[in-house]
């Protein structure tokens, strides 16, 4: 096996053992890159500093174009952000540099992660690389897509609505979105503030555990950062889910799904009722609203978030030819015109409408009640369950071209992943078979809020059970 | 409740957005299915149900008021569009 197959947990046994060097693994990442990255266009850039190998954990990662990393070129994947050198390091970046952390290079989404497929980007797409016709998901599918074709041994992504969960599951791979408030989000360009949070896209769920070790944690800087103690999560790697509550909501398997993602969640929860977990019907009734309520609520926070790329500070500014308002509001609308691209432009203004005198009742403060009647069905829920298991994504990965000119099923995509999101919960999509086209199907288990554990111990159980997470897309 | 053009026209002005006269149809069409689609929340009832802003209960947080190092000038303009004399250059807006 070459050093770029490994997961972080064996290349740090191995260089634990001497048999290896951070550098020689480093090296081997760059080297996979350079020969697939012209087909899976993960990266966007690769790093302008190299790394020292300085430190513990000298794991090779890849990083979303919108964690801002000093002296880097961060850009949400946007014109507006084109040439923004960020001058400092976002908190998670400073905790993976501690840690020693390899950084390879910046990889691709959609444009300020508004979007499911990584296709909105002003870079073009990113390619999955189990087949290349088809969309890594987003909008981390950049990291998704590094992770499953050996490009990084782990990426760091962000998650306002799916956006690590669904790459994660149509690559192939581990992806957690941790509870609002574990990982700083100091220093991830905001999309939804009260939604957004950073998490790890990894190879295996030993491997997610590591990662959330190093990147969680209480930050003065990120006024919504939540000062609970971190436990070592590896400690959670138990295999064993004996006695444990999975709850199956029955609203998940209904029309829509596919039936082969249907049949695998559905064998993998048969295995962990064999393995002696105990499966109870549960119900959400709210959940069939969480994608309106979503695109509500995630669209206004974006829309006043946004509102600073005008041209004044950083990125692109417009020389309008011709006085239409006056000077500095046409500099505004050109260089927003310009710079954003369509499904931005379409999110930015819709939010706006949903906040503008005369909506905000009906739609903004109507949005935020079903948030709450959403976040009450799973508290209820989790008053007699452990986890609640769904499928992560309705489908497999699509092809590329096949949703961009409907939005909206586009955002149906995304309708089991944005509960968690909507009542900040922890959850996470693990494999859990393939399609008879060989696409990767995941599936998600949500937890209580601060119960990452809970989360990694089912997934690890079933993991070590399993030999999906085993599986390579061959792309010589 | 449907969105029109002159609706999109006006939000467009109000997110500082230029829509030009050719995408005004593509614009009012796609906001309109996604509009129309969220209706559904209008079926809820939800007057005894407080809003939720944030899914963490989260309040005011205060530091102490004292100077901490930060970016300098130098470092906090490397990236700006246009700068002068220490500050952001914008266009002319009272002549």
């Amino acid at each position: 096996m070459s050093l770029h197959q490994l997961t972080a947990h064996a290349l740090l046994d191995l260089l634990k053992s001497r048999q290896t060097s951070a550098r020689e693994a480093y090296d081997d990442v760059l080297a996979r890159i350079k020969a697939v990255d012209p087909k899976v266009k993960a990266y966007v850039r690769m790093a302008y500093t190299p790394p020292d190998f300085v430190g513990e954990i000298p794991v090779p990662i890849a990083i979303k174009d919108n964690l801002c990393t000093k002296h880097e070129e961060i850009t949400c994947a946007s014109r507006i952000l084109k040439g923004f050198r960020s001058p400092y390091d976002a908190g998670v970046i400073e905790r993976i540099k501690k840690s020693g952390g390899t950084i390879l290079g910046i990889v691709n989404m959609d444009e300020f992660a508004f979007g499911s497929s990584c296709e909105t980007s002003c870079y073009g797409p990113t390619f999955n690389p189990w087949d290349l016709q088809c969309v890594p998901g987003g909008s981390s599918g950049g990291s998704a897509a590094s992770v499953a074709a050996d490009e990084a041994m782990w990426a760091l992504g962000s998650d306002t609505g799916g956006s690590i969960r669904q790459p994660a599951s149509f690559c192939g791979i581990v992806g957690l979105k941790p509870t609002y408030g574990r990982v700083s989000r100091y220093g991830l360009i905001a999309f939804a503030s009260s939604l957004d949070q950073i998490g790890p896209l990894t190879k295996d769920v030993r491997d997610c555990a590591l990662l959330m070790n190093i990147i969680s944690g209480y930050d003065e800087r990120d006024s919504t950062s939540v000062n609970e103690p971190v436990p070592d999560y590896t400690k959670a790697l138990v295999n064993d889910v004996r006695g444990l509550k999975i709850g199956i909501p029955k609203e998940a398997f209904v029309d829509g799904l596919d039936p082969e993602v249907r049949r695998s969640v559905e064998d993998a929860l048969n295995l962990l009722k064999k393995l002696g977990a105990v499966i109870k019907e549960v119900s959400l009734p709210h959940t069939p609203y969480a994608v309106a309520t979503y695109y509500i609520v995630a669209t206004a926070e974006a829309s006043s978030n946004l509102a600073r790329f005008d041209g004044v500070r950083f990125g692109l500014r417009a020389q309008p030819k011709n006085v239409r308002k006056n000077a500095l509001v046409d500099m505004y609308e050109e260089t927003r015109s310009l710079g954003f691209g369509d499904e931005a432009k379409r999110r930015i203004m819709l939010g706006t409408y949903a906040l503008s005198s005369g909506y905000y009742d009906a739609y903004y403060l109507r949005g935020q009640k079903v948030r709450t009647l959403i976040k009450n069905d799973l508290d209820e829920v989790f008053k007699d369950c452990d986890v609640i298991m769904t499928p992560t994504s309705p489908t497999v990965a699509f092809k590329v071209g096949e949703k961009v000119s409907d939005p909206l099923s586009m955002y149906l995509s995304d309708i089991y992943t944005i509960p968690a999101n909507l009542a900040g919960i922890p959850a996470i999509s693990v494999p859990c078979g393939f399609s008879k086209s060989g696409l990767p199907i995941g599936m998600q288990l949500m937890g209580k809020a601060f119960d990452e554990e809970m989360l990694l111990r089912v997934s690890y159980t079933y993991e070590q059970n399993t030999e999906w997470h085993l599986k390579k897309p061959k792309l010589n | 409740m449907s969105i029109t053009r002159e609706d999109v026209k006006y939000i467009a002005a109000l997110a500082r957005i230029d829509v030009p006269e050719d995408k005004l149809d593509a614009m009012t069409k796609s906001l309109g299915g996604i509009v129309q689609y969220v209706e559904q929340l209008q079926s809820l009832d939800v007057s005894n149900v407080k809003p939720t802003s944030h899914a963490v209960p989260v309040g005011n947080v205060l530091r102490p008021d004292v100077v901490k190092p930060s970016l300098t000038n130098q470092e906090a303009f490397s990236f700006a569009v246009e700068a002068k004399d220490g500050s952001f250059k914008v266009p002319l807006v009272i002549e």
